[in-house]
């Protein structure tokens, strides 16, 4: 490894000479406790070195070490169930060797290279096999099957194949390239750089919804699979409780859970309660189909910018063997001030809020990751890759620079409303400003699972919130008394909108899910009862004995009934 | 020995740069000696080639550049510990101010402390009770959690802090614990409310203080909350306590962190504070918690004042996105008298949920606070409502929910500052209000507990 020599140290940044012939983003090994860092300008001779762990104690004169190589992750069988920090280290096997406290200058692989995984070949010698395609699978969990893949960029004749227990370095395959008169070892371990997204045949437009479980989101605001989604709200909104509902009821097939910048202790509750999670659909317990990435926000800073690349490649990994795959970034926000941090340590020009100027590209750059594709290889099998993340304005500012760049972006937008949660109506995303670009895109997909019946009452239960919110505005002005019946009718439907159907308690063990068709059976009730009323109202019965009505109670309770009963 | 360099080149605000020197590190500690023969700290904050630019603990006034000489000492700041830690009071930058001598270390602890793996993080679950209805029922804190209180210049967040210290328990346990508490910046009036409460109580035998007094180098506050967790982490992880920190005031702190960051020539970020101030935060709030396997725990309650009373403001904002919920001390509620004057509403304890229910505190616990804090928040409405409508203009039950926020705060929140509520009687209270309301408003109660324990 070729090598150089500090100069210079302030914080996470340090500057070395003698790195001619490095290249932007190459890692670098930093004094002789190889602290990690990645170059992020280069001057002449000079390295300017992201280091992703704590410089204390590093001087000029120590030697860096340059390994010619990009930030990358190690793709392959044990990913699943697994919690990294911000550059891929395995955060539960730093605990069994190191103990309690992340100490620098630590290295240990990805992936345990010594365990035997059963691979299952699903070609044979002679066949031709081009990038992307299947070679065999790996029971990696009894939930996810681990495709092996012809990685991109290869391909040509198999010229052996091999069956049986093997550890991750072992080759499985070899392949002969006759264009390029080569031969190449297939493992069942490759690496990729993270900041390269990992190529697609083509993007599709997105058709099919992902069901969160969550009824403001499925039946208000839907996300697709492949979309994109935010979810900006100022702090004790209920960001990270939303996105650990979403991770743990989504419908997708992997999940990969980055916790970027967050608290020590919600990553611990994500670690100790997934375990004993059921996945809905399967009963199998949900970490057999999770990844966490988890960088807190005493972990150092560098590698939180890190974190969130190092998710999405994890994720494109398996959208490439077929899967649906959701990512949760928690939070963006977090990325973004890492990104301003190391922008003023490069003395770089500021932008808006001293966030650095390209900003707005790197975000677009990450949700662009997302979208639903035609993978590699020749079974032109679809996958899609949905991203939601949160964001953490201050002071719960929507013109904050994250936000606005973010919107640019993301297709939903799940606003958290700081009244509401006051008013511990959870989750608080307030229907009145929040949005979702799929509608139309997902049109099909709910006429044909649910009901076509389901979004006209989308449409209607709308229409009920926003009348409710210009009625209020009148009845501030004039009093409720001097409302119309039928106003007043309205009132108390879309009252019984929010509080028995948006509302929902993410701890209690039947209201934290909802199937898509037990939320039509919830909002149907309401508005059918919305339509009696109106109708009794006509025939002037008095409103208080319409509103007596022994359904009210029944709706009240709907959402505690097991989905069994719908 | 230690090379001593003569080279110091410039003095700026707290920062002093010194020339040719050779094999010094980042965030080494530093001595530098003047005239006077007196010697000050400071640390290496950049360090090139030939230059060193050093951050001085205790200020720069007297300080020249012909005399001064600076001494690199090879290792970063560190804390002596030992049990008899215990009872002993320190300045801010860890020197002992009560007159005994210095501690005899058992052990050198860096006070910049490592993360704690998240793998190795126990979720905090055990209930505290503060004797305090409207945390306890409301926002109830664990063990383990960081929960600050924001207030605001002129509150009585003080005497709430030393409540809190003085009465917090875990139910039907008795356990070892301590108290370690930072003042940063506070007045001496303050820090000797503080330091009379414990002698009073006699809980100054089971506490360690560190006190930067208003008129103390503003510099050195920047390690008081570092040696206070130092010595927290040692008495928790290592001797087994159940440790309660209370960093008072936050808001001094940053300032402080400003200050530096103005001389360093830092690109500022909102309202001059430094780009880094939610990092620099999170170090220090994020060394709360429990360790798997380990008896002890940290809990942290930090105190700041909002400037203004503005909870946007960067230092309430940026805390509150890394603790786990905040307790808001209301003006309003203050000038009504009633103490304490928490504003339920805004408030929020992130981890309750796995604290409270059945054998932690009670099974109703989590929907009585639920439908309390709905009931109440509509009571505020109606409140308002009635200031621009007259009360004429309120439905029946309008008037219900009004009279409910009323008693709510004279009867719930409003308590003594020597009262200690168990959370049995905080309950009942809540019980007995929420049975002003008619039965079938109760919507997120679980009908099962609304028969058991609904009285009218």
């Amino acid at each position: 490894m070729k090598k150089a020599e500090v100069i210079r140290v302030s914080g996470p940044l340090v500057v070395a000479s003698g790195c001619r012939g490095a290249r932007m983003f190459d890692v670098v090994y930093v004094s002789e406790q190889r602290l990690i860092g990645e170059i992020v300008e280069l001057k002449r001779d000079l390295a300017f070195i992201q280091v992703y762990e704590e410089t204390s104690g590093i001087g000029p004169g120590e030697p860096v070490y340059l390994s010619g190589e990009p930030l990358s992750v190690e793709l392959g069988p044990g990913i699943i169930s697994s919690v990294y920090d911000g550059i891929q280290r395995p955060l539960e096997v730093i605990r069994q060797q190191k103990g309690d406290y992340i100490k620098r200058g630590i290295q240990i692989p990805s992936l345990d290279r010594k365990r035997l995984w059963h691979f299952k070949a699903s070609v044979a010698v002679g066949q031709k096999v081009v990038e992307g395609d299947i070679l065999g699978e790996v029971e990696e969990t009894s939930l996810i099957k681990h495709k092996i893949l012809v990685p991109p960029g290869l391909g040509g004749e198999i010229t052996e194949i091999k069956e049986g227990d093997f550890r991750i370095e072992d080759t499985v395959a070899v392949l002969k390239d006759d264009d390029k008169g080569k031969t190449f070892e297939i493992k069942m371990c490759q690496r990729w750089p993270v900041r390269k997204p990992r190529p697609v045949k083509e993007k599709l437009p997105v058709s099919e919804m992902l069901v969160t479980g969550q009824r403001v989101i499925d039946t208000l605001f839907p996300v697709a699979k492949g979309g994109t989604a935010c979810i900006p709200g100022p702090f004790g909104s209920g960001k990270t409780v939303c996105q650990h509902q979403f991770a743990k009821w989504s419908d997708a097939e992997v999940v990969v859970y980055i916790a970027c910048g967050e608290r020590g202790n919600e990553v611990a509750d994500l670690l100790l309660s997934f375990p004993q999670l059921k996945d809905p659909a399967s009963g199998k317990p949900l970490m057999e189909r999770t990844v966490i990435i988890a960088n807190t926000s005493n972990m150092p800073v560098a590698a939180r910018e890190a974190s969130i690349y190092t998710g999405i490649t994890i994720a494109e990994y398996f959208r490439d063997m077929g899967y649906s795959v959701a990512v949760m970034a928690d939070s963006t926000s977090r990325w973004a001030e890492a990104l301003r941090e190391m922008s003023g340590r490069l003395e770089e020009m500021p932008g808006e809020e001293g966030y650095p100027a390209y900003l707005a590209t790197r975000l677009a750059e990450f949700y662009e990751r997302a979208g639903k594709a035609v993978c590699l290889g020749s079974d032109n099998r679809q996958a899609a890759l949905t991203i939601m993340g949160a964001v953490s304005p201050p002071g719960g500012d929507l013109s904050d620079p994250v936000v606005q760049n973010t919107l640019r972006v993301a297709k939903v937008f799940w606003g958290l409303d700081d009244k509401l949660a006051n008013a511990r109506h959870f989750p608080a995303i307030n229907w009145l400003n929040s949005y979702s670009l799929y509608h139309e895109n997902i049109k099909e997909y709910l006429e044909k699972q649910v009901s076509p019946e389901f979004i006209e009452l989308r449409v209607e239960a709308m229409r009920l919130l926003g009348e409710e919110s210009q009625l209020l505005e009148i009845a501030r002005l004039v009093g409720l008394e001097s409302l119309s019946e039928s106003d007043r009718l309205i009132l108390e439907v879309s009252r019984s909108i929010r509080e028995d159907f948006l509302h929902q308690n993410a701890f209690h063990e039947i209201d934290t899910y909802t199937s898509l068709r037990k939320q039509y059976r919830m909002l149907k009730l309401i508005l059918d009862f919305y339509k009696k009323a109106k109708r009794d109202l006509e025939e002037n019965k008095p409103l208080n004995e319409i509103l007596a009505s022994p359904l009210r109670t029944k709706i009240a309770q709907a959402k505690y009934s097991p989905e069994d009963n719908v | 020995m230690f090379k001593e360099y003569l080279t110091v080149s410039q003095i700026s605000g707290p920062l002093v740069i010194v020339e040719k020197v050779s094999d010094v590190k980042y965030n080494e500690l530093v001595e530098i000696q003047f005239s006077s023969d007196e010697i000050r700290r400071g640390r290496v904050l950049d360090v090139s080639v030939e230059r060193a630019l050093v951050q001085v603990f205790e200020g720069t006034i007297g300080l020249d550049v012909a005399s001064a000489k600076v001494r690199f000492l090879g290792r970063s700041q560190q804390l002596g510990v030992s049990p008899e830690i215990l009872g002993r009071v320190f300045d801010g930058a860890g020197r002992p101010r009560d007159g005994a001598g210095g501690i005899i270390a058992q052990k050198f602890l860096d006070i910049n402390g490592q993360p704690i793996n998240p793998s190795s993080r126990d979720y905090p679950t055990d209930f505290i009770q503060t004797g305090i209805s409207a945390i306890d029922g409301m926002n109830p804190l664990v063990r383990g959690q960081k929960l600050p209180i924001f207030s605001g210049s002129g509150l009585p967040h003080s005497r709430l802090a030393a409540q809190i210290s003085r009465q917090a328990q875990v139910l039907g346990q008795k356990e070892k614990f301590a108290v370690v508490f930072a003042a940063m910046g506070i007045t001496f009036e303050e820090a000797n409310f503080f330091i009379n409460d414990f002698r009073n109580t006699g809980a100054i035998e089971r506490a360690v203080l560190f006190v930067n007094l208003a008129n103390e180098p503003a510099i050195e506050r920047i390690s008081t909350p570092r040696l206070a967790l130092t010595t927290a982490e040692y008495l928790a992880f290592e001797l087994g306590m159940h440790v309660l920190v209370i960093l008072i005031d936050m808001t001094f702190y940053c300032e402080s962190l400003r200050q530096i960051s103005a001389a360093k020539k830092e690109i500022p970020g909102r309202r001059g504070y430094p780009g880094y101030l939610y990092t620099d935060l999170a170090t220090i709030y994020e060394r709360a918690g429990r360790i798997k396997e380990k008896p002890g725990s940290i809990t942290l309650l930090p105190v700041l004042t909002m400037p203004e009373d503005d909870k946007t403001h960067p230092i309430p904002d940026l805390t509150g996105y890394i603790t786990e919920g905040q307790i808001i001390l209301s003006r309003q509620l203050h000038r009504q008298g009633i103490y304490p004057p928490i504003d339920v509403l805004p408030s929020l304890s992130r981890l309750k949920d796995k604290g409270i229910g059945r054998n932690k505190t009670r099974e109703d616990h989590a929907d009585f606070l639920n439908q309390l804090f709905a009931c109440y928040s509509r009571g505020k409405e109606v409140k308002e409502l009635t200031v621009i409508l007259g009360e004429a203009a309120l439905t029946d039950l309008d008037r219900l929910y009004l009279k409910f926020s009323e008693s709510y705060e004279r009867e719930f929140v409003s308590q003594t500052e020597f009262q200690e509520r168990s959370v049995k009687e905080t309950l009942n209270i809540g019980w007995r209000l929420l049975s002003q309301i008619p039965k079938e408003e109760l919507k997120r109660i679980r009908p099962e507990y609304l028969e058991k324990y609904y009285r009218v």
